[in-house]
């Protein structure tokens, strides 16, 4: 089996880990049962009190009044906070310093994989990338190396700053796992390797807009021109921290979702007859087996029995008799 | 800052104190509480506490643990904790936190910009313990290593080291009483942790399983409540008894004739106050009934168990009594036939009852719940009655609570109001959502056993005790009144404590009260002077 052959099976396998990791996880998040309401102000959605924190529970008879959500406030709030860490860069400026850099790279180098697709499928489909390429694919052809570079760049700065806070700011690597600098190495071995392979041999993203060429016809193109054995380790250690990311805290960037939609901004009221209304009468339903005298659960009173029961009517047993 | 460092793994060591607070540490206060020699000594631990409880967090205690007196005691003590772990993470004891708790166990990224947030950790000069992480990073390193799959062997290269033993048990369930809940922390927190959720798990986790939980917020608080009505524990004949002295008061003060109707089948509005105010601030109680009558709406106060105390302390601790009292105010309501329950000044309540209960109060229990301070906005703004702001022309700030502010967005009807009727209003800094807790949420308002009234007046209430001293910087001569507007019962409980502590009355002239006391300051058609400034 060539190198190239390897590369892409590899590539495949990592892609379909993070895919299905991805997948399962969102999933199994989106599955857990309904909660309480625990939304935190401000609510992005609410329109024209977003501003200053305010909810629709400021209006009389509040329930009388329509729902006015603002998708708009959701992305004036969104996008900052995705794109430029807003949040971070407001309330702990150090420590963006070091973590706006990485996430910027990683944003970098996504693009830098989509731009690599594209230029891939059209290079399958026979575009040329040369000095008579149009405009698109000039275009790609000018964006890769500069996305690329800036991406890996970037990402190692920021890997190596937040590594380095880890190891010499006391407070911080008391926080940090073995495996938490494992994984900041991991970053600054993969974005470092690559930066290097695609410096000292690809310096356009030829190459590797072949490699990816050959990953979506399913075998090494005949365009590709193969890529150095440098940047095949860094096409493995690319791919494998893609398929590690999800399996890791750092999934956190898509869980982020559910922290945002389903918690802090979730002020969805309860209508009697409505869709959480059912959903509150599944979860009622379910049988506790907290073990404190006062809760009276046993494993066959479900939630409502435990609720409706007044502890101070039943003579109590155990510690709180006692007391 | 010279705190010892203290690491998360360090809450198993046997340790007397694992981080205690030094007075010298304390970040220092504005002119003119900034001479510590000055200030109140703060009360040490006694022996005899220590003796007997098991004390060795910081030098305070909250739940007075017996010692365990064997090594089974001790593994007892464990098993049951591993035990109650599991629970927190099952979805048929847990549905009710069960996402957002998983999410924050899953996703710290360990950034600490959450403890910039936490006004305890600031006012105790950075004690490592009190940084919003570390109970959590506790909790964290414990459920991936005994409860989430494949913890094992590598779960303390993946997620750190932690020991499991009886000083962790104890350590971590006193933690949870370090932190007010005020959810500041999970307001910065980029990725959504939420450190106040963890704190309020860790409560549940010892209330459910193993019966370990304050005294203040339990026995003498919803036990007290389902039993005889009411966390006072005054029954209904004493509840209505002290309205009627209350009434017979306004009346005289007022000059307006004022009867509090009870149990009125059909009223427009319940309205549930914290009964607490009708023992130590019957002037509130009072000043809603004064609006209620003069702006002719149609209210009632209920009789039934818990109908006349909006107090709801499972919040804090445990969600089967907090389902339970929730039940009871629904019912009243529905035994009324009202259309809808009002929540008097009482920030908790206004959160357990309108939010987190939201969701629990299903098919006919669901009867709807406002904040008292949109009824008095539309009062006072409406015009349905008719106030005189040269009559409260004296420095007022205003106390945002936490549970009606950052909680559920009520932001704008009470400042409002007092824009319209306090012509020398002030905002704190900050203000609004990004308030600082007053130090006594959560339940540490009612809590004094040992010395942990100290450590609320000296830490947890020392962030508000600033922002107050600051909002009135140019005014703190004692000839000028000044007034602090705080909302909420519990708030107001912790603000008496503080400023008489610190003598604010007799040094500053500074006042606390609610809002409808300042209403009915200025309304016309009502005699003058309703707040009494010398009877503090």
């Amino acid at each position: 089996m060539s190198l190239d052959a390897v590369l892409i099976l590899v590539t495949y396998a990592c892609a379909l880990v993070f895919v299905v990791s991805v997948i399962t996880r969102f999933v199994k998040i989106a599955r857990l049962p309904v909660h309480v309401r625990w939304e935190l102000y401000p609510v992005a959605h609410e329109k024209g009190r977003a501003g200053y924190g305010g909810s629709r529970l400021e209006e009389l008879d509040w329930w009388t009044r329509p729902i006015r959500k603002s998708l708009l406030g959701e992305m004036k709030v969104m996008i900052p906070e995705i794109l430029f860490l807003a949040g971070v860069r407001h309330k702990n400026p150090s420590q963006w310093l070091r973590s706006f850099p990485f996430h910027f790279g990683l944003y970098l180098f996504i693009g830098t994989i989509l731009l690599l697709l594209g230029g891939g499928l059209a290079g399958a489909l026979g575009a040329d990338f040369g000095a008579s390429a149009g405009f698109f694919t000039g275009l790609i052809a000018t964006l890769t190396p500069v996305f690329g570079f800036a991406g890996l760049g970037l990402g190692l700065i920021g890997s190596i700053a937040l590594l380095m806070r880890r190891l010499g700011n006391v407070e911080y690597r008391e926080y940090t796992s073995p495996a938490d600098f494992f994984n900041l190495l991991f970053f600054v071995a993969a974005f470092g390797v690559a930066l290097i392979a695609q410096a000292a041999g690809d310096a356009d993203f030829a190459r590797m807009r072949g490699f990816f060429a050959g990953l979506l016809t399913g075998g090494p193109h005949q365009a590709a021109l193969g890529v150095t054995p440098l940047m095949a380790a860094a096409i493995i250690l690319l791919t494998l921290l893609i398929a590690y990311i999800p399996l890791t805290h750092m999934s956190h960037f898509f869980t982020k979702y559910f922290m945002y939609h389903d918690i802090r901004w979730n002020d969805e009221p309860l209508i009697v007859g409505g869709r959480l209304e059912a959903k509150m009468m599944g979860v009622l339903g379910l049988k506790p087996t907290w073990a404190a005298p006062h809760i009276g659960a046993d494993g066959t009173r479900t939630w409502v029995d435990v609720a409706t029961t007044n502890p101070t009517d039943a003579p109590a047993v155990g510690k709180d008799a006692a007391e | 800052m010279s705190y010892k460092r203290v690491r998360v793994e360090d809450i198993s060591k046997p340790a007397r104190d694992l981080s205690p607070t030094p007075t010298g540490e304390l970040k220092p206060l504005p002119s003119p509480f900034d001479k510590q020699d000055e200030l109140p000594k703060r009360k040490e631990l006694s022996e005899a506490a220590r003796e007997k409880f098991e004390c060795d967090l910081d030098g305070t205690v909250v739940l007075s643990h017996p010692k365990p007196e064997s090594p089974e005691e001790e593994r007892v003590l464990v098993e049951k904790f591993l035990s109650g772990l599991e629970k927190l993470f099952q979805a048929e004891n847990n549905w009710t936190f069960l996402q957002p708790l998983l999410l924050s166990m899953d996703h710290c990224a360990r950034c600490h910009t959450c403890s910039e947030a936490c006004h305890i950790y600031e006012a105790s000069g950075e004690n490592p313990i009190y940084r919003p992480s570390y109970r959590s990073e506790v909790l964290r390193r414990l459920y991936k290593k005994y409860v989430k799959k494949g913890g094992g062997l590598l779960s303390d290269f993946r997620n750190g080291r932690i020991v499991l033993n009886w000083k962790t048990v104890i350590r971590l369930a006193e933690l949870a009483y370090r932190c007010n809940l005020c959810r500041r922390c999970a307001q910065t927190c980029p990725i959504g942790v939420d450190n106040g959720l963890i704190a309020h798990e860790i409560r549940k986790l010892f209330s459910m399983e193993m019966s370990i939980m304050p005294k203040e917020l339990h026995e003498q608080g919803s036990m007290q409540q389902m039993k005889v009505g009411s966390s006072t524990g005054m029954s209904a004949l004493v509840v209505k008894d002290n309205i009627e002295f209350i009434d017979e008061d306004m009346t005289d003060l007022t000059g307006m004739e004022v009867k509090t109707p009870w149990d009125v089948e059909g009223a427009d509005i319940l309205l549930i106050h914290n009964a607490g105010e009708i023992l130590a601030w019957p002037e509130n109680p009072g000043a809603f009934g004064v609006i209620f009558e003069a702006a002719g709406l149609s209210w009632t106060l209920s009789s039934e168990i818990a109908g006349y105390d909006s107090i709801n302390y499972g919040l804090f601790y445990d969600d089967a009594q907090f389902a339970r009292v929730a039940i009871h105010h629904a019912s009243a309501a529905k035994k009324l036939g009202v259309k809808k329950i009002v929540l008097g000044e009482c920030g908790h309540a206004h959160k357990a009852l309108t939010v987190i209960a939201d969701r629990v109060l299903v098919g006919d229990l669901a009867v709807h719940r406002e904040s008292a301070l949109t009824t008095l906005e539309d009062i006072v703004m409406n015009n349905r009655i008719q106030c005189d702001p040269s009559r409260n022309d004296f420095p007022v700030t205003l106390h945002d609570p936490c549970n009606m502010v950052r909680n559920m967005g009520i932001v704008e009807p009470q400042r409002r109001v007092l824009r319209k009727i306090c012509p020398q209003f002030r905002e704190m800094t900050p203000h609004g959502v990004d308030n600082y807790c007053c130090g006594g949420g959560s339940g540490f308002a009612i809590m004094n056993g040992h010395n942990f009234s100290d450590w609320r007046y000296h830490i947890s209430g020392r962030k508000k005790f600033e922002q107050i001293l600051n909002a009135f910087r140019d005014e703190l001569d004692p000839s000028i009144p000044k007034y602090v507007c705080a909302p909420c019962s519990n708030c107001k409980g912790q603000l008496r404590d503080l400023l008489d502590y610190y003598g604010v009355w007799e040094k500053n002239r500074i006042l606390y009260g609610g809002l409808v006391e300042l209403i009915v300051n200025c309304m016309e058609g009502v005699k003058p002077g309703f707040i009494e400034w010398e009877w503090h």
